[in-house]
């Protein structure tokens, strides 16, 4: 035990002294903001600029067809598709004459293609103009119909979960978000620190350190502490990145000028609502009370706890099936990228279930997935931010968490027993199938 | 004395081949045992075995009295391997104190050993660098060094002069005796024949699997020797075959005679009496160990008898 916890010591302390280390907790946050300003920045400013012509006889798409700022519309008299470029459209829009109840088509004629999400707004923005005009000409009054249109934007689905009595705010947006971000780290994470496991252990197998290490532990206690050690790295960096992203939010909210700050703890206090007597709050106080309520939907003590444990129970079993491949290969980094493919494909697998799952969580496909302990700890995840007992039930949480328990005791004795093997073995080509007589035959 | 190792029909198995067949020695406390065999014999599995790596599919290690504990017995063996490498990354200090930590030693105590090593090969310099600039013979000394560090009973060496200059070579073999002195125990594992004329007490060669010799030096040289006689004379002389001895070669004034059977080194010396030859040396021949293991070697692949003279 003593020893295990000596490589557990050398493990962490090689990689956290590590500059690399550092840099890797440090500019990672950074880096996943500045993709996602870049990512936002490009597409905004990237978006194509249109001027479209429109022909249009009825008269009445003029008002619903409003210009933004990258589509111009303009109706010109003399325009047909041959002569719009010469005029200097990109597109012509040619809506025929409604008479009846017919369907219609329209036509688009474009020098480029029109993205789809474009098309759609078009169209929807063209049948609002007829349907509207369908109601006038029924009788409904102009006034009336925007008054209409402006009163239903503001109905919102407040969804509640009940809880026994008390009934719940649930935010299903927010679920979704928080599945799929958990999801997606702990798919990460398996693979970083998965290959982490196996390269240290490729890095003891070529060094030929593996046998003098061997000859004072043993294997299954030089493999569990690299394991663990690795794993408590990659605890620490998770802290790192929370303990990071609860002061930047604090420094960033302190910037808040403080009559924001306290009108938004007015808010809090009053349930939303400003107290009597005092003036109403700013949109910006509003927004980030919004943004706070709604994040206090989800129940967070639960989810991360959760996260923790399908993290760890995941890395175990993942990562013993890393440093049962990384002990059979030789120097050929060929031989270890064909090994990992089983090893590999299950966590892909589990991505792509992830993904369906955090939009419906309770298919038949998302109870296995997360009882199975080749996906539960992406799977679970995605489900379990749509609510304990709500989406999955008490028993159905402790089937999965028990199953990945015995999962990965299962992995890891397998793992040991094809690691202690393959670390002693130098020069023979590994098979899957000599792996698994390794594993099978007994001591 | 009772033997510090004792193995005991030993075998392992692997399923192409019989790794380790049936092999039984016994090492005495204190002295430099050669354990020889050419490349694929088994001694790496047998090294593998006494230090607990693989466990034997049947027969019994003893050591030091008790049947060996894999576990526990750790502690009193320090192994340094063939295939033998260190964490590059790391510093030299750190790694020496790791391993010494890994046998058992607590974190001061392995401090204190260490400095007494690198001082005594004048590696004290070296604590802060890292093992990547090394060189390979001066990692080989950082190897030696965290082996006998935790100052086991039995000290198992496998090739462990390889890659290293004469001087420090000598350095570890005058090392190696002193050990022993000190009464621990060594296994030597190599096939460079002259080290172990030198270096060793007692030798065991095995062959696919097999021991197919066991005893000290001196015996195993007397055991095959063929009553080769060297006779130097102050004049060039002729000898030719005759009932007594056959003659081998002839160079300048040193004839080399086999003695026939039936007759002692004192009837060739009275021969050459008589012819009235003038004498200036006369010893006898032994054969080298290499000649022996070479011998023995080809003798085990020609033919399939387990070659035992014992």
């Amino acid at each position: 035990m003593n020893k295990i916890w000596l490589i557990i010591q050398r493990e962490y302390t090689t990689r956290v002294s590590n500059k690399r280390f550092l840099l890797v907790t440090f500019l990672m946050p950074l880096l996943i903001v500045a993709l996602i300003a870049g990512s936002a920045y490009v597409s905004v400013s990237g978006a194509e600029h249109r001027k479209i012509a429109v022909v249009d006889p009825n008269g009445f798409i003029q008002s619903a067809l409003k210009n933004s700022e990258q589509i111009k519309f303009s109706f010109p008299k003399d325009v047909d598709t041959n002569n719009y470029k010469d005029k200097g459209y990109t597109d012509v829009l040619i809506i025929p004459k409604f008479e009846g109840h017919e369907k219609t088509e329209y036509i688009l004629r474009s020098k480029k293609s029109m993205g789809l999400m474009l098309q759609n707004s078009i169209t929807s923005k063209i049948n609002n103009a007829i349907e509207d005009q369908m109601l006038q000409e029924a009788g409904i009054q102009q006034n009336m119909l925007d008054s209409i249109h402006k009163a239903s934007q503001f109905a919102e689905l407040k969804a509640y979960e009940d809880k026994g009595s008390t009934s719940k705010e649930s935010n299903a947006g927010l679920a979704m978000g928080i599945g799929y971000a958990s999801g997606f780290l702990i798919y990460l994470t398996m693979f970083i620190y998965g290959t982490m496991v196996m390269r240290g252990v490729m890095e003891e197998k070529t060094n030929r350190i593996a046998e003098v290490i061997i000859s004072s532990v043993k294997p299954f206690e030089l493999m569990l502490g690299k394991i663990i050690g690795i794993g408590a790295v990659g605890l620490t960096q998770f802290i790192l990145w929370i303990t990071l992203i609860i002061s930047l939010t604090s420094v960033a909210t302190s910037f808040l000028p403080a009559d924001i700050q306290h009108q938004v703890t007015t808010l809090q206090q009053n349930n939303g609502q400003m107290a009597a007597g005092m003036a109403g709050a700013s949109e910006s106080a509003k927004q980030i009370y919004a943004m706070q309520h709604t994040f206090a939907t989800a129940n967070w003590t639960l989810i991360i706890s959760c996260f923790i444990f399908y993290f760890l129970g995941g890395y175990l079993f993942y990562s013993s099936l890393f440093a049962a491949v990384g002990s059979v290969v030789n120097e050929d980094a060929q031989d270890a990228q064909s090994l990992l493919f089983p090893v590999t494909m299950p966590l892909i697998f589990s991505y792509i279930i992830t993904n369906m799952v955090t939009q419906n969580p309770n298919t038949p496909i998302a109870f296995w997935a997360s009882i199975i302990p080749f996906s539960s700890p992406m799977v679970m995840m995605a489900r379990i931010a749509y609510g304990v007992p709500s989406a999955v039930s008490y028993w159905e949480l402790a089937l999965s968490m028990g199953t990945l328990i015995i999962g990965f005791l299962f992995t890891t004795w397998l793992s040991g027993k094809i690691y202690r093997t393959g670390i002693l073995l130098y020069g023979k080509k590994p098979t899957w199938k000599l792996m698994i007589q390794w594993a099978f035959k007994k001591s | 004395m009772d033997p510090i190792l004792s193995l005991s029909h030993l075998k392992k198995y692997y399923s192409d081949q019989k790794a380790v067949d049936d092999i039984s020695f016994d090492i005495q406390e204190g002295s430099i045992f050669g354990l020889l065999g050419p490349n694929g014999a088994g001694k790496t599995t047998l090294l593998r075995m006494i230090t607990g790596i693989f466990y034997p599919d049947s027969g019994t290690i003893t050591l030091d009295g008790k049947t060996f504990d894999p576990i526990n017995d750790i502690q009193k063996i320090g192994y340094m391997p063939e295939e033998r490498g260190l964490y590059k990354k790391m510093k030299i200090g750190e790694q020496a104190l790791y391993l010494a930590q890994l046998k058992g030693l607590s974190k001061s105590d392995a401090n204190e050993k260490i400095k007494y090593w690198f001082k005594k090969f004048e590696m004290e310099s070296w604590w802060n660098k890292k093992v990547e600039d090394l060189s390979k013979g001066m990692s080989q000394k950082l190897q030696f060094v965290t082996t006998i560090l935790h100052e086991p009973k039995l000290i198992i060496l496998d090739e462990p002069f390889s890659g290293l200059d004469p001087v420090n070579a000598n350095l570890i073999k005058d090392e190696i005796f002193n050990l022993a002195k000190k009464g621990s125990t060594i296994i030597f594992s190599t096939h460079r024949m002259e080290q172990v004329e030198e270096i060793c007490d007692q030798i065991v060669l095995v062959n696919l699997g097999k021991k197919i010799l066991d005893g000290t030096v001196t015996d195993i040289k007397q055991q095959f020797k063929e009553n080769i006689f060297s006779i130097q004379t102050a004049e060039a002389i002729s000898l030719h075959d005759n009932a007594i001895f056959s003659v081998v070669s002839t160079a300048n004034h040193k004839n080399l005679v086999k003695i026939n059977e039936g007759y002692k080194s004192n009837d060739v010396l009275a021969y050459l009496l008589k012819e009235n030859v003038n004498i200036v040396g006369y010893n006898e021949v032994l054969p080298s160990l290499n000649e022996i293991f070479i011998q023995l070697v080809e003798d085990t692949h020609s033919t399939t008898r387990a070659f035992q003279p014992l």
